[in-house]
């Protein structure tokens, strides 16, 4: 399907992560931990997309966040680009950031409300580009609005006056203009209507092919990332419990896990029987 | 030919401040006793307008302008308030989108299932704790003895909206509105939450006006469908033949952007721009939603 698939970015070999538990009550003393990542393995190489999927809580966004060394993990080994990340402090991982960008899925709250777009973006420029010139600056975010698709305008107005899939664009703008390696999108399309996806996912593959990124797209949504990915990782409960092609995958699903999330999702045209049976007690207990 | 248990006919709905904005420009829909009729449309269609139009609980902000909301024969909208309010509860009741919001969290989830049953049915006692017990159990909440006495936080998001939809069916309604009521549950929640919603309204033999987003649940669980634009109804009819073969350009094209999981290059075709600029020149026209 793709071109031969080039060298590796991101690595990680029997990754752990443990945590603080938020829900543990502690008056004097360490928090208990929890382990949020059992041994994971995961390569991403360049110009590949990787989906990575799951039910809430299996651990996609912490992976996700573990990939990117925002949280540092407690085991395994993590390579970005061939080089050892697993336990680089924040002063030697800072030039690296430009290389590893993220777009997340509420661009609304991870946009500075208070700030036009184009200062958000040339923030974001900066990591890159160090010091350039108002015009320099300037036209370096025409050419990005013009990659996404924004209609320069917008750049001076502010995230709340944008639609979803503008604001989306936007956040995917930030992602690039660093020129990044290895992009993270987390949810990106969860909270938009079908014609607004589809638009930000043509958008956000052509980039992908375009930039050669190395891209982990994290999502809940099985169709979405059949039709998106190249590569797919099943989560849950803080393990891979399949992964493999995205053909492979949907066409002969290896484990019950994978075909129940399969059966659960509905398709646009009938199904007979597939509201038959007796709702299943066990799953509501929790 | 019976009555409808609810027939909308032109139903109209505007913002009230200046420049009057219209959200609902004259949307028709008929649905018999024990159907589920699904209202899908984008964001910004009017689905969860029209949903709370029937149930009367608009944001001040928006207010029906025309058209009429007949309830078994009678109109809603023209109703005394205090008939209208007799009819809420206990003949028309609302399965909300977000559950947390919905249950008061300081008050034990048993007490808020029986408030319906205690307002509008009079029940007390040993016999109200008994049907709030059978009604969990109906539901299939394991152990429901253990959860009456629990708050909202202590359940999970797929408990919780159970909870509901026993408060919402505790009361044997004609009708139910449910306004997305699964949107944000894990998909394998959202089918044990849907068949539930099935099992209960056939056994009820309640009427379910369902507003959803995702084609899928529209499949799967609505014999009727009304696809909105924009507060306008561009198709309607019998959902299986609607999603095969649908009439209106825009009803195909928001089918094709919908991706499958069990078909490749499936979706990820945004609706055209012609097709949008087509039919807010129909609204501008004026005319009837003309479809093909």
């Amino acid at each position: 399907m793709a071109e031969a698939p080039g060298e590796a970015i991101v690595e990680a070999k029997d990754l752990e992560l443990e945590l603080p538990d938020m829900n543990a009550r502690v008056l004097f003393g360490r928090r208990p931990r929890v382990r949020v990542l059992h041994p994971v393995s995961l390569s991403v190489r360049r110009g590949e997309i990787l989906g990575i999927v799951g039910e809430s809580g299996s651990g996609k966004t912490s992976l996700g966040r573990a990939l990117l060394r925002l949280h540092e993990p407690t085991g395994g080994k993590l390579t970005f680009e061939g080089r050892d990340i697993t336990h680089l402090d924040e002063a030697r991982l800072r030039p690296l950031r430009a290389r590893m960008q993220f777009i997340f899925q509420d661009p609304q709250s991870s946009l500075n409300p208070r700030r036009r777009v184009a200062a958000s973006l040339e923030a974001a420029l900066a990591l890159r580009a160090g010091r350039l010139d108002r015009k320099e600056r300037r036209r370096e975010l025409e050419v990005v609005a013009e990659q996404v698709g924004l209609p320069t305008p917008l750049l001076d107005r502010y995230p709340h006056e944008l639609s979803g899939g503008q604001r989306q664009r936007v956040g995917i703008a930030r992602a690039v203009i660093t020129r990044p390696h290895f992009v993270l999108a987390d949810e990106i399309v969860s909270g938009l209507d079908v014609s607004t996806q589809a638009q930000v996912l043509v958008l956000l593959k052509r980039l992908a092919g375009e930039l050669g990124l190395a891209l982990v797209f994290i999502s809940h949504d099985l169709s979405v990332i059949r039709n998106f990915c190249d590569r797919v990782c099943v989560m849950r409960a803080g393990r891979i419990v399949e992964s493999g092609t995205c053909g492979a995958l949907f066409e002969a699903p290896r484990t019950d896990y994978t075909r129940t999330l399969l059966d659960a999702i509905p398709l646009p045209s009938p199904q007979p029987g597939w509201l038959d049976g007796a709702p299943d007690t066990a799953a509501c207990r929790s | 030919m019976s009555v409808p248990l609810l027939e909308i006919r032109g139903l109209e709905a505007a913002l009230v401040r200046p420049p009057h904005a219209p959200l609902l420009r004259g949307v028709d829909l008929t649905l018999d006793p024990g159907q589920v009729h699904g209202l899908v449309g984008e964001s910004g269609a009017g689905k969860s307008t029209v949903g709370k139009a029937i149930l009367g609980i608009l944001p001040k902000a928006i207010a029906v302008t025309g058209g009429t909301i007949r309830f078994a024969g009678e109109d809603l909208l023209k109703m005394r308030p205090s008939r209208f309010f007799s009819l809420l509860g206990r003949d028309i009741a609302l399965i909300p989108q977000d559950p947390m919001s919905a249950l008061n969290p300081a008050r034990r989830v048993g007490a808020q299932i029986a408030d319906g049953l205690r307002l509008r049915r009079g029940m007390r006692g040993a016999k109200l704790r008994e049907k709030v017990l059978s009604l969990l159990t109906e539901v299939q909440i394991a152990d429901p003895e253990a959860v009456i006495a629990r708050y909202p936080h202590e359940l999970s998001g797929g408990m919780r909206q159970r909870v509901l939809i026993a408060a919402a069916f505790a009361v044997d309604p004609k009708l139910v509105i449910a306004d997305e009521p699964t949107t944000a549950l894990d998909v394998t929640v959202q089918k044990e939450v849907l068949r539930l919603i099935r099992r209960m309204q056939a056994r009820h033999g309640t009427g379910v006006v369902f507003v959803t987003h995702d084609l899928g649940v529209v499949a799967q669980l609505c014999d009727q469908v009304t696809v909105l634009f924009e507060g306008r109804v561009v198709e309607q009819g019998a959902t299986a033949a609607v999603l095969a073969q649908p009439a209106h350009a825009y009803t195909r094209a928001l089918i094709e952007a919908s991706p499958r999981h069990d078909r490749p290059d499936s979706g990820m075709r945004p609706i055209p721009e012609h097709i949008i600029t087509a039919l807010k020149a129909e609204r501008v026209h004026g005319g009837e939603a003309a479809d093909g």
